[in-house]
C-alpha cells in the first residue's frame, strides 16, 4: 500500500484538498506514467506541471539540443542549458522541482520503429512535436498501442488541442486524414509563434493528462478546441469518429506504422 | 444565403464548399471542412453544394509544438 510521507502530504496538499483528487487521486498520480513527446514549447510547461504535480514517472523523448532561439518559449530550458540535450535539461528541472518524480530521458526521435513499444510502457501520451509526420505517426502509434493521447498544435497566435481515446473517440486522422502536402503550411520557422501561447496549450495538455489519470470531469474527446490568442477566443468544435477514417474507420487502410519523410521544422 | 461558418453567420451567393473556400482565399488542401457535423473528404469539396442554413467548420492544420 502506497503511503505518503509528511513532506509529500504537504507538497501535494492543494491537490489533496480537491474532492476530485484527495489522497486516493494523488496516489493515482504518483503511480501514473506519462510520456511527453518533444521537450519544446508544449512539452516544457507540460513537463513542469506534471512533475510538480507528482506524476510518478515521466518519459521525455526528443533528439534535439537546446538552442538560443528555443528560450523565448521553451521555459523548461535555461540560458545555461544551451547545447545540452533537451531531454537532459528537462529531466534536471523536473527532478529539481520534485525529487519524487522519476524522469526517463530518451535522447532520440520518435519513429515508426520505436513508437509502439515505447507507448505501451506509459498510461498517457502527450504530443508536443512540431511536424505533421510526427503528429500522424503518434496518432497511429497511440491507436495501435491503445493509449490515450493528448494532441496539441500551435502556430503564430493560434493553438489546437484534442484528446483521443483510441478506438473509442475521434482520432486525428478522423479529422485530418493525412499530412498536408509539404511546403503548403508555412514552415514553423517562417511563421513564428507567440511564446505564451505554447504555455497555454502545453498547460492545457497537462491538465487533460491529470484528468485522464484521475478519471475526473469531461475530457476533450470528440472535440477540437481551437484558441485564437489575438482575439482571446476559445472554441470547441464537435467532431465524430469518421467511418471513412483510414486508421480507425470501418475499412481501415493503415495496418502498421508508416513514416512520411518530412523536413523537421523547428519553431 | 446565410451560412454559419466557425460559429458566425455569413452571407454567400451560391456554390459548393470548394467555391466558398476559394472565395475566402483558403487553400483547400490546408483545411478540413465539417459540413453539418460531418467531416468531408477533400474530394467532396467540389461536389458538396451549399444550401441556406448549412453549418460549416473550417479546421486548419496546426503542426507546431516546439
Ligand atoms: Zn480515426
Amino acid at each position: 500500500m502506497f503511503e505518503f510521507t509528511e513532506d509529500q502530504i504537504k507538497r501535494y496538499s492543494r491537490h489533496i484538498l480537491l474532492p476530485e483528487v484527495g489522497g486516493k487521486g494523488q496516489i493515482k498520480i504518483s503511480e501514473a506514467k506519462v510520456l511527453i513527446i518533444g521537450a519544446g514549447g508544449l512539452g516544457s510547461p507540460a513537463g513542469l506541471y506534471l512533475g510538480a504535480g507528482g506524476v510518478g514517472t515521466i518519459g521525455i523523448i526528443d533528439g534535439d539540443s537546446v538552442d538560443l532561439s528555443n528560450l523565448q518559449r521553451q521555459v523548461i530550458h535555461h540560458t545555461s542549458d544551451i547545447n545540452t540535450p533537451k531531454v537532459l535539461s528537462a529531466k534536471r528541472k523536473i527532478e529539481d522541482i520534485n525529487p519524487d518524480v522519476k524522469v526517463i530521458a530518451y535522447h532520440e526521435r520518435v519513429t515508426a520503429k520505436n513508437a509502439i513499444d515505447l507507448f505501451k510502457a506509459y498510461d498517457v501520451i502527450l504530443d508536443g512535436t512540431d511536424s505533421f509526420s510526427s503528429k500522424f505517426l503518434i496518432n497511429d502509434a497511440a491507436y495501435f498501442a491503445r493509449k490515450p493521447l493528448v494532441h496539441g498544435g500551435i502556430l503564430r497566435f493560434s493553438g489546437q488541442m484534442m484528446t483521443i481515446l483510441p478506438g473509442k473517440t475521434a482520432c486525428y486522422r478522423c479529422v485530418f486524414k493525412e499530412p498536408p502536402p509539404e511546403g503548403l503550411i508555412p514552415s514553423c520557422q517562417e511563421a513564428g509563434v507567440l511564446g505564451g501561447l505554447a504555455g497555454v496549450i502545453g498547460t492545457l495538455q497537462a491538465t487533460e493528462a491529470f484528468k485522464i489519470i484521475l478519471g475526473a470531469g469531461n475530457l476533450l474527446t470528440d472535440q477540437i478546441m481551437t484558441h485564437d490568442a489575438l482575439q482571446m477566443r476559445f472554441r470547441k468544435v464537435r467532431v465524430h469518429k469518421n467511418p471513412k477514417c483510414p486508421l480507425c474507420g470501418e475499412k481501415p487502410e493503415i495496418s502498421q506504422l508508416i513514416e512520411t519523410e518530412q523536413k523537421v521544422c523547428k519553431i | 444565403m446565410r451560412l454559419k461558418i466557425n460559429g458566425k453567420f455569413e452571407e454567400f451567393e451560391t456554390g459548393t464548399v470548394q467555391d466558398l473556400l476559394l472565395s475566402k482565399k483558403i487553400e483547400p488542401r490546408m483545411v478540413s471542412v465539417e459540413l453539418n457535423s460531418k467531416i468531408l473528404d477533400r474530394n467532396e469539396f467540389e461536389t458538396s453544394s451549399l444550401k441556406e442554413g448549412d453549418i460549416l467548420e473550417f479546421l486548419f492544420y496546426m503542426g507546431g509544438g516546439r
